[in-house]
């Protein structure tokens, strides 16, 4: 069929001229995210792998027991969590992708961060604003529903392959959640606590962080574990522009035909989630 | 009123509307100038109309209390007494100063100081403790910590809460958290408490213990309260002057007496019908003003049969020369006494009679008809002087609410009843 409007030109015309315009700015986030990526991975590799995970274990059973973490409660109630963290590791360990492992996480918690910062300030103006509300709504449905591979081309082009790319993407998948729900958080803080707020001459700013933050928290959390499984679901693809971790296995396994390598990979991946799923939920569901 | 107290908030010719923009509020606020009823308006310009030109003034140490049912725009007056809703047109002045005219920071300063509000639904924050709710207002202030927690704690014993800081909302009952709200507000020590529907939430029994609690403490902290309920006998049992409200405009201001006896509209007037008046109505309200009396000492058999004909009634009271109240006379003693042919009036005055003050209401005066046929001699609490008579026919008439001629009525029937059972 013949074409009569010709979008994707403009586009590539636009996305052309942003690379070479900006090219400055390309390298500086390419530089930052490798940083960060680099000395977290030598970070966690640096100690054996039986500490992180004992860490990783106490860790997670002082944020799931929390009040009660002392006493008999708290132990019956996260005890299993922490268990079940030194299972899995060490079932990952043993089947030789600790350091694919780690790469995964960091690359993770990297994007996590970098949606968080992002996402939350915007989640507080659209809650604030109806026309900023009006205008990002459909930035965030865009990028959720755009296929993640559209975007991974012009990610190469401005950050060429490794790890960066990787993240950019991750983060444009992961994002939309933070908004989203940072901004229900503070639109379902009940209008009379605010309200009261107002009465005893509480500021704008006092408002915002003694009262629709803190009342909109839990909610803020769900977010953050929204955000840390979405960006897990994208390592595969992210894999594809050379980022590293359990994905690349995935994709090798998917490229060499090998099945035993792609169900390794696939579980680790699987444990993995289940694991950050449930650290991440504890914190929510602390009072 | 006395004329001494002093006028801590005088709103003057308020009017509120809630529209989409300036102009067509303008354009609104005209219409209502000229008469336009709030159908046509919200109509043609898409406002609503909030409160209708109202003017009042609030007594410093009064609880006043706006009365309305819901959509009346009671709400919405009190949220324009500390500026949560600008008003259209108007002004409000608290202790004279206007506070439609304030900037941004010196209303900060009104609501940090001068005035704390309650909440209907509590408005706590629920992931602070309770000590730490309380002293909300003093932290919004930048209070130190110490003083703070102290004054917090002090406000926490007030509502009768010690023991309870280390507390969350949710571990509490709707009671105890709004004693949390109110001791939040009272912590700020303000001069003037607005209390939104503040007991609407609670059940009947801790409603009323909250009425009580907040009498009493009133009673020590002496603040100058506006109070906003939908209910009637929650607005009588704590109001010291009422102020009804309906679409907007105050329909009549005035004691819970006055609001009964002389009702301004129909609309008050079918409002007041189903309150049980008597708790509200007092002595004072019903009594004969300066009643025909007999004087000890100066007014002999004679003259005080006389004085019984030209009134044509069959009991006077009697007072001595100070008008000091002594007992009541009836005239079959005065017929029986004079046949016997004696002429003092000593032993036939009934001196164990009672009396009472001008306060009471018609509730306590009923036992005391029962027990006693004579009328009720109303007697100033300080000088013991005869200030009136109640008549038993006014205080049945006041709690059964039946007329004259249906007491007439009955009265016969009684008659009638006790021949046949002779």
């Amino acid at each position: 069929m013949e074409k009569i409007i010709d979008v994707g030109t403009y586009i590539e015309t636009g996305i052309n001229s942003l690379e070479q315009n900006f090219s400055f700015l390309w390298t500086a986030i390419d530089d930052g995210i490798s940083w960060l990526v680099d000395n977290m991975n030598h970070l966690f590799l640096l100690f054996p792998p039986w500490l992180v995970v004992l860490l990783v274990a106490v860790l997670a059973y002082y944020l799931k027991a929390g009040k009660n973490r002392f006493n008999k409660q708290g132990l019956k109630s996260a005890i299993g969590l922490s268990f079940f963290i030194i299972l899995g590791f060490s079932f990952i360990f043993l089947l030789g992708y600790w350091k694919e492992a780690v790469q995964t996480t960091t690359l993770v918690l990297v994007s996590t961060f970098i949606a968080l910062l992002f996402g939350i300030p915007f989640g507080i103006l659209t809650a604030k604003s109806k026309i900023a509300d009006a205008l990002i709504r459909p930035v965030l449905d865009l990028m959720q529903t755009m296929p993640a591979f559209v975007y991974l081309i012009p990610a190469i082009f401005f950050f060429s392959v490794g790890n960066s790319p990787g993240v950019i993407a991750t983060v444009i998948f992961a994002l939309p959640p933070a908004v989203r729900l940072t901004s229900l958080g503070i639109r379902n803080v009940p209008a009379e606590t605010i309200e009261a707020g107002y009465a005893f001459g509480a500021t704008e700013s006092q408002i915002l962080y003694k009262i629709q933050l803190p009342l909109a928290m839990p909610t803020i959390l769900a977010g953050v574990n929204q955000v840390i499984l979405l960006a897990l679901s994208m390592v595969v693809i992210a894999s594809m522009v050379g980022a590293e971790g359990l994905g690349s296995v995935v994709y090798q396994g998917i490229q060499q035909n090998d099945i035993a390598k792609g169900f390794e990979s696939g579980l680790s991946i699987v444990i993995l989630a289940i694991i950050l799923d449930r650290i991440t939920q504890s914190i929510g569901s602390k009072k | 009123m006395e004329n001494s107290v002093k006028t801590k908030i005088r709103v003057e010719e308020l009017s509120l509307i809630f529209g989409k923009n300036k102009k067509l509020k303008e354009k609104a606020l005209e219409m209502l100038k000229t008469g336009v009823s709030k159908a046509e308006i919200l109509k043609s310009t898409k406002c609503t109309v909030g409160v209708n030109n109202v003017s009042f003034d609030v007594y410093e140490g009064e609880i006043f209390v706006v009365m309305g049912l819901s959509g009346s725009g009671k709400s919405t007056l009190i949220r324009c007494l500390n500026r949560l809703h600008r008003p259209t047109s108007g002004r409000v002045l608290v202790n004279d100063y206007d506070i439609t005219k304030e900037t941004n920071k010196e209303l900060l300063q009104t609501r940090r100081t001068e005035m704390s509000m309650v909440f209907q639904s509590f408005g706590l924050l629920p992931h602070r403790n309770i000590i730490e709710n309380a002293a909300f207002g003093l932290e919004l202030r930048d209070e130190p910590l110490d003083s703070r927690l102290k004054k917090a704690q002090e406000a926490l014993n007030t509502v009768g809460l010690q023991g309870y800081e280390l507390k969350f909302p949710s571990e509490l009952s709707g009671g105890m958290q709004q004693r949390v709200g109110l001791a939040r507000a009272l912590a700020n020590d303000p001069e003037v408490l607005l209390m939104d529907e503040s007991f609407s939430a609670l059940d009947p029994l801790i409603k009323s213990d909250m009425q009580d609690e907040l009498l009493q403490i009133q009673e020590k902290v002496k603040k100058t309260i506006v109070f906003i309920t939908h209910d009637l006998d929650e607005a009588f049992k704590l109001g010291d002057r009422i102020a009804i409200m309906k679409d907007g405009v105050i329909e009549q201001i005035g004691t819970a007496e006055d609001i009964i006896t002389t009702p301004a509209s129909e609309y008050v007037e079918a409002f007041v019908e189903k309150v049980d008046r008597k708790t509200i109505i007092t002595a004072g309200k019903l009594m004969f003003e300066k009643p025909t009396v007999i004087i000890y000492g100066k007014d002999g058999l004679e003259a005080a049969l006389r004085k019984m004909r030209t009134v044509s009634v069959d009991v006077l009271p009697v007072v001595d020369k100070d008008r000091k109240f002594l007992g009541f006379l009836w005239l079959d003693d005065l017929v029986k006494n004079d046949k016997s042919q004696n002429h003092s009036l000593d032993a036939i005055i009934r001196t164990n009679v009672h009396s009472i003050h001008k306060e009471y209401t018609v509730e306590e005066m009923l036992p005391l008809i029962t027990e006693n046929k004579s009328p009720l001699a109303v007697v100033n609490q300080e000088n013991g002087r005869l200030e009136g008579v109640v008549s038993q026919t006014s205080i049945i008439i006041e709690s059964t609410r039946y007329d004259n001629k249906d007491i007439d009525k009955l009265k016969s029937q009684a008659k009638e009843f006790f021949k046949w059972k002779k």
